[in-house]
């Protein structure tokens, strides 16, 4: 087929775009890395702000995309621009030629065991938000059923807005993950003191403030204004907390059951290598850079590549879903054009 | 015991969140839901008529309470003259003079 | 915990530490508080694993103790370092050892400033050179005292006639390990094991028999902190920095504490005493204190050094608890004889600590 569309990546952002090609009659072909399809949100519970769970929103994008071509368990070998298009090796030995290809190759998780001071690895009973999306679907990790849950703490900005963790960028969606978090914690451990630790709550989204208000009013979660600055284990095993309150000037001490760190969105593992395949720029957050940050974020420089969702930069899931419908009108348009 | 040093330990200024007793302040939560709504915005305290003379602040009065301190929360709270100011100002909607008077009945000395 | 865990921060944080052939400074202080611990890495150096170093009378204070006061400018602190590189320079060695922390975290400093600010470090020489006619190469490596024991470590393990063990109960000994903060909290990278889980002290542990207490804590500085000690009206802080420490390990009944800084086992052991005086608490058993030594002490004492050869009857904490713990002989009547069996005075025992 002349007319080949390629994406690069299997979570949400390429499923979107998958179903929105195969509406428009176009039957686009997906290259996942992994085994499986949904990249991240397949392996989270619920989703903010009404609870939806995540995996009807991936069996749903699953189903509508089943006429497409995917390979799992495929990576891009190597790619190059040909006159009009662009050849693609693939590592199951396949190769391709497309006129467009639409990278949703997503994010990845910061490594929290990077913040050494917060002993993820190292304490027992310190977990990440990952982890305990992981808890809420399995409701097995020995961290969390390790004992009783008192206390329990959320670290906001694990590795987010942080020169040291060598991420200045926000990750937008940890401080409503937090909060949403949190409550779900409360609901399961009504006796619980739970804390979030934050240096500003961002709740820019639709009904994020409703959500940050009833955490307070609702569920009495105690927000400490102050970033945590170091996690030790005391000889029961519980994790001992220290933080400034800045609203106090003054520090803070706590000792926990569980504690949360929110990890947050950096830039893909492959991002670099597959920029270079192209010459493609990075951004210096690490992700990839859009033609143009208001006016052309599903576009590259490049003719006839094209980007959705947090490839280019932390996303929800809704400004995901709606980049990916955008990047797929835009090829459709680009290979009308042509 | 004498001390022939010159010197002593100094007090800790650590707020230990372990030894707050939140018993007083789960019944405020329970009969003002909104004790825990505060985001420390800042808005009362800049209205308040008696703040600039006393050092009266209800964002201040909130979050000693919930940090356990309650001696400098109702001494702050003396000076307030339920004038209301800080009401019409809250962006939160909080209902402070009932507030402030449900903390005053809970957590009022003798 | 998990301790595979902090091994894997542990690969992260080795450094290549060359073997032989280093130019040793001592430190300021520690010939007073700890008579035989210097003396001893020389002994353990030179004459038991027969390696070369080197250290000339000519060299003095690096400036760290006034730099850190705030009293000296950094300009001269560095001239000072540059100064005591001209000396390794002349005595023509690259490998530079320095017997205190905060030494070593100043020549780190310095060095790391220097690549920043190649200026600056024109500018040093040009002063050096106006002062004292005097030129330098920088050290190929610098390394802390402790880095070199810990090289060493198993070899040491390998000739030692004890180990840190309970003699009575077989059980390993429960060591809190205190590192200095110019170890690593500067420059992670520079320490063996990084700022959080220093292994320095760890690996000594280890090769020796102990096991390592992990206390909430144990960052904590060890209460000197120059301007908190030095500034009379601010000891109170250095006290208080001290009992916090104490405060933190004490569920875990600790039985000895090793420091690798001079400050560190000073404050911790001499503070104990002042605990006890001001606040009638105490942390050892029946009334004792937790030992505290460096760990030039603490070689010694595996490899079967007499104690009061080591210079331990300088310490405040009775260490003779520990030295039955452990199984070493030692005469009691001998503790406070000198050099040529010199009966020299005996202190006065405290109140409420309870020493020998």
């Amino acid at each position: 087929m002349k007319q080949n569309i390629v994406i690069v990546g299997g979570g949400i952002a390429g499923l979107e775009a998958a179903k929105r090609l195969l509406r428009l009659g176009y039957r686009p072909i997906i290259v996942e890395k992994q085994d499986r399809l949904g990249g991240h949100v397949a392996q989270w519970h619920c989703l903010f702000p009404d609870m939806t769970p995540a995996g009807e929103v991936v069996s749903g994008l699953i189903r509508d995309t089943a006429e497409a071509n995917i390979f799992l368990e495929t990576e891009i070998s190597f790619m190059n621009r040909l006159r009009d298009g662009y050849n693609i090796m693939l590592s199951n030995g396949i190769s391709v030629i497309a006129r467009a290809v639409l990278f949703t190759t997503g994010f990845s998780l910061f490594d929290a065991a990077k913040k050494e001071e917060y002993g993820y690895g190292v304490y027992d009973r310190v977990i990440t938000n990952g982890d305990l999306e992981h808890w809420f679907n399995t409701g097995s990790d020995k961290r969390v059923d390790g004992g009783e849950i008192r206390a329990m703490g959320f670290v906001h900005c694990v590795g987010s807005r942080d020169e040291k963790a060598r991420n200045s960028q926000c990750s937008k969606v940890c401080c409503i993950t937090a909060v949403k978090q949190a409550i779900e914690m409360k609901k399961k451990f009504p006796d619980a003191a739970v804390y979030c630790f934050y240096m500003d709550l961002r709740m820019f989204g639709k009904k994020f403030e409703d959500f940050y208000i009833s955490a307070q009013r609702d569920y009495g979660i105690r927000f400490i204004r102050g970033r945590v600055s170091e996690v030790s284990e005391d000889i029961d095993g519980r994790v001992v907390v220290k933080a400034e309150d800045t609203l106090a000037g003054k520090p803070v001490k706590v000792k926990l059951d569980l504690l949360v760190l929110m990890s947050g969105m950096v830039c893909g593992r492959d991002t670099e290598s597959l920029a270079s395949m192209l010459r493609l720029p990075v951004d210096t957050d690490g992700f990839f850079k859009s033609r143009n940050n208001v006016s052309a974020v599903v576009q590259s420089p490049l003719e006839g590549i094209f980007y959705a969702g947090a490839c280019t930069g932390p996303k929800t899931i809704p400004e995901t879903l709606a980049e990916a419908d955008t990047a797929a009108l835009e090829i459709v348009s680009f290979l009308y054009r042509s | 015991m004498d001390n022939i040093f010159g010197f002593k330990l100094s007090p800790s200024s650590t707020i230990d969140m372990d030894k707050v007793d939140f018993t007083l302040f789960d019944k405020l939560h329970e009969l003002e839901p909104d004790a825990w709504k505060c985001m420390a915005c800042g808005s009362c305290s800049a209205t308040c008529p008696a703040g600039t003379f006393s050092g009266m602040s209800l964002r201040k009065v909130l979050h000693c309470l919930q940090r356990g301190k309650q001696k400098e929360a109702v001494n702050m709270l003396r000076c307030c003259m339920l004038c209301g100011k800080c009401s019409i100002v809250c962006p939160r909607g909080i209902n402070t003079r009932h507030l402030i008077l449900s903390i005053c009945k809970l957590y009022k000395e003798d | 915990m998990i301790y595979q865990g902090k091994q894997k921060i542990w690969a992260d944080y080795q450094k290549e530490i060359p073997d032989d052939h280093w130019f040793y400074v001592r430190s300021c202080i520690r010939q007073n508080f700890f008579p035989g611990a210097e003396r001893m890495f020389l002994e353990i150096c030179r004459g038991v694993l027969g390696r070369d170093f080197y250290e000339t009378p000519s060299h003095t204070t690096c400036g760290g103790i006034a730099y850190h006061c705030d009293t000296i400018p950094q300009e001269t602190v560095m001239t000072i370092v540059a100064r005591q590189f001209s000396l390794m320079t002349e005595a023509g060695y690259e490998n530079y050892v320095a017997s205190c922390i905060t030494s070593f975290g100043n020549y780190i400093e310095i060095l790391e400033t220097w690549n920043e600010f190649p200026e600056l470090e024109t500018r040093i020489r040009e002063l050096l050179w106006k002062a004292c006619r005097r030129e330098f190469k920088k050290p190929k490596y610098v390394a802390h005292a402790s880095d070199l024991i810990y090289k060493y470590r198993n070899l040491i393990a390998e000739k030692a006639r004890y180990r840190l063990v309970n003699a009575r109960t077989g059980e390993p000994l429960k060591v809190v390990e205190h590192i200095g903060c110019h170890y690593s909290k500067m420059f992670p990278s520079k320490g063996v094991g990084g700022a959080e889980y220093p292994y320095v002290l760890c690996g000594m542990v280890e090769a020796w028999g102990g096991s390592v207490v992990d206390y909430p804590e144990r960052r904590h500085c060890c209460g000197y902190g120059f301007r908190q000690y030095h500034v009379k009206a601010n000891r109170g802080y250095s006290l208080s920095n001290t009992y916090k420490n104490f405060e933190s390990m004490e569920p875990y009944h600790p039985d000895m504490i090793i420091t690798n800084c001079p400050g560190c086992p000073y404050f911790l052991d001499r503070w104990q005493y002042v605990i006890a005086e001001t606040e009638g608490k105490t942390y050892g058993d029946n009334g004792y204190g937790i030992p505290v030594f460096t760990y030039e002490e603490v070689a010694g004492l595996v490899l079967g050094y007499d104690p009061w050869d080591l210079g331990l009857q300088l310490h405040q904490v009775a260490v003779e608890p520990l030295l039955d713990k452990i199984g070493i002989p030692y005469r009691p009547e001998d503790k406070y004889k000198g050099v040529d069996r010199k009966e020299l005075m005996k202190p006065e025992l405290p109140g409420v600590l309870r020493c020998c």
